[in-house]
């Protein structure tokens, strides 16, 4: 089960930040004016589940035209506008519950990665690990908080909280196969519009990540949206690093060895 | 809104009632050149440069207080090269260092442990880290190791102080010995199984960068704390343990390409520049005055524990900066996107 986030019809409402919040009683995290374009959320984080990010662009959407003339002074104009709800991504292969020393994240039998907070410790090793920067820890708590696919929901065979709470459907919940074939149309459909910067992201089950289990179709590159391009699980590269460190202890240890044996016995040679 | 019903089975109904369409009924209407692209096709973006959500950091910078992790790395090092040499020291009949070396290990194990607790959001939960083994976790491997050298690392010092059960004694001592070198290491993998740009690129080099600089900081500790005329191997194990550290940084700082940079700027670059410089200050003090002068010995083994300390500060810190900022983490991915384009392309 999982997310397809279709970004073009997001309106910015937030109804899915704040239906997360309300649901999962997911305290205040500061009130703040960043004056970065509209979105005073800024990012994912413990106490941001659902963040929907405002980017404004002097770019034109499919056949929709930037400059037109409403009589505005000259110079004024000429951008448009991209929201998208983003969440933890529910990875195939997640980084951040490989590296978790307690097992603390665990993969629930709907396919999500889910934080079990009684026995999660605060080590804060998933923080760094995770290549889109979702979990993260919560201050003076100690432990780390993401999305949790609205576990407690799904299991009694509700809807995630905020995908019920989305007025244009821009966030839609199922079945991931369901879900893939709906996006590929859409995709389809919006570059017969003439909307040819519409791709998928995090839908192939071949990329870094072993696919995603919240994707989205965008209108820009995924960094536009503070969205790595090319995400890898980190324990990839596991075996690797593994076999340099053996390396290198046998080196420290051989080459210490090596350092008594020719100064030799004390009195000795040397 | 939608109102589909899920159960374990599946959804149903769960099927938007409507299609939002972007571009009816704009103006310009049809086609423009009747271009089709291709999914994911980006014809119409310009050159990627390099672009970021309002500058905004895309990765979590780690949670981790420097002076605890960095402070983790250094201590674990000290205490792990400090095992072999004490091995060493007391194989050929040196046994001040070796009785020195024993005791820092343990005092250097116990204060890296105490930093690991300590910055533990909920030290009370540390128990946690054993209810599981997970080989996919650098800290759960290194928190078994730890189980298993600190205490080898205890019983070598306790009985060396005590001067019971000497064979026992030499057991622990051995058993400190093999352990140390992967404590020393292990603790590079925990940084490098992350995200954070500077040490995921760098998970090949800084292995030997952290046994090289623990071998040096462990040799400082030996010519601060025994006397001269035990300390000539301890020289030796000085200047192979810098010269790994420092050759290890420099082909780091090679082939990591843009994500090395945060070890050459800031206080990350501050750092690793300054252990360099007492590395190399350490080095020669106890190569040229160390076998004379206790005082040269001393102070060439301060440096090198301080340069030891500085190198584990600039990798934590680089790793920080290299998280922090969006370049380090779009770019390298960018480049390797479209070195698979070309790839597939001819
Ligand atoms: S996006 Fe990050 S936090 Fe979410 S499952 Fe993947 S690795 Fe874990
Ligand atoms: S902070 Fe909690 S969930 Fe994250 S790795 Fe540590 S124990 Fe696991």
């Amino acid at each position: 089960m999982g997310f397809f986030t279709d970004t073009s019809v997001c309106i910015g409402c937030k109804a899915c930040e704040v239906a997360c919040k309300e649901w999962n009683a997911v305290p205040e995290d500061g009130l703040e004016f960043t004056g970065m374009s509209y979105d005073n959320t800024q990012g994912l984080g413990a106490d941001t589940w659902r963040h929907v990010a405002f980017i404004e662009q002097s770019k034109p959407i499919g056949q929709n035209e930037t400059g037109v003339d409403h009589g505005a002074p000259p110079g004024a104009g000429g951008m448009r506008w991209l929201m998208a709800s983003d969440v933890c991504k529910h990875c195939t292969h997640a980084a951040c519950l490989d590296v978790c020393p307690t097992g603390s994240l665990f993969r629930t039998e709907f396919g999500t990665v889910v934080v079990q907070q009684d026995i999660c410790n605060g080590c804060g090793y998933c923080v760094p690990a995770c290549p889109y920067g979702v979990i993260d820890q919560r201050k003076g708590d100690g432990r780390v908080w993401k999305c949790t696919l609205c576990y407690d929901r799904i299991g009694v065979g509700q809807e995630p909280a905020c995908a019920k709470a989305c007025p244009t459907d821009s966030i839609q919940f199922g079945p991931l196969d369901e879900l893939r074939e709906r996006a590929a149309l859409r995709v389809d459909q919006l570059h017969d519009l003439g909307v040819e910067d519409a791709r998928l992201y995090g839908h192939d089950p071949d990329d870094g990540v072993g696919g995603d289990g919240a994707f989205f179709l965008l209108l820009d590159e995924p960094e536009v949206y503070g969205l790595p391009p090319d995400p890898v699980v980190t324990t990839r590269d596991l075996p690797s690093m593994w076999r340099h460190a053996g390396v290198a202890a046998a080196t420290l240890l051989g080459g210490l060895a090596a350092v008594f044996a020719a100064h030799g016995r004390k009195g000795g040679a040397r | 809104m939608s109102s589909s019903e899920v159960g374990k089975e599946g959804v149903r109904g769960e099927r938007p009632g409507r299609e939002a369409q972007i571009g009816k009924g704009l103006r310009g209407r049809g086609r423009r050149g009747g271009r089709r692209g291709g999914r994911g096709e980006k014809a119409m973006v310009p050159e990627a440069e390099f672009t970021s959500y309002y500058g905004r950091p895309i990765l979590k910078p780690p949670v981790w207080k420097s002076f605890d992790v960095a402070g983790y790395f250094f201590l674990g090092g000290l205490a792990g090269a400090g095992s072999v040499l004490a091995a060493g020291a007391q194989l050929t009949g040196r046994p001040a260092a070796a009785r020195a070396l024993k005791i820092s290990s343990l005092a250097a194990i116990c204060g890296s442990t105490a930093a690991l607790v300590h910055d533990l959001g909920r030290p009370e939960r540390f128990y946690n880290m054993l209810r599981v083994m997970k080989p996919t976790s650098p800290m759960s491997v290194g928190s078994w190791l730890l189980a298993a050298y600190g205490p080898a690392a205890g019983a070598a010092a306790a009985l060396e102080v005590t001067g019971l059960f000497p064979r026992l004694g030499r057991a622990a001592t051995a058993g400190a010995a093999v352990l140390g070198p992967a404590v020393a290491a292990y603790t590079a993998v925990l940084a490098a199984d992350t995200a954070v740009p500077a040490w995921h690129e760098a998970h090949r080099e800084l292995p030997f960068v952290f046994v090289g600089s623990a071998a040096a900081a462990a040799a400082g500790m030996a010519l601060v704390a025994a006397p001269v005329r035990e300390n000539a191997p301890m020289r030796t194990a000085a200047v192979l343990g810098a010269g790994l550290e420092l050759a290890a940084a420099k082909v780091l700082e090679r082939r990591a390409g843009p994500a090395a940079e945060p070890y050459k700027r800031g206080r990350g670059g501050a750092y690793m520049r300054a252990g360099e410089i007492l590395s190399a200050a350490g080095t020669a003090g106890c190569v040229l005055l160390g076998g004379r002068s206790r005082a040269a010995a001393a102070l060439s083994g301060a440096a090198l524990l301080a340069s030891s300390a500085c190198t584990r500060f600039g990798v934590f810190h680089a790793g920080v900066q290299s998280a922090e900022d969006p370049k380090y983490t779009v770019v390298p991915q960018r480049e390797r996107l479209a070195g698979r384009d070309a790839a597939s392309a001819s």
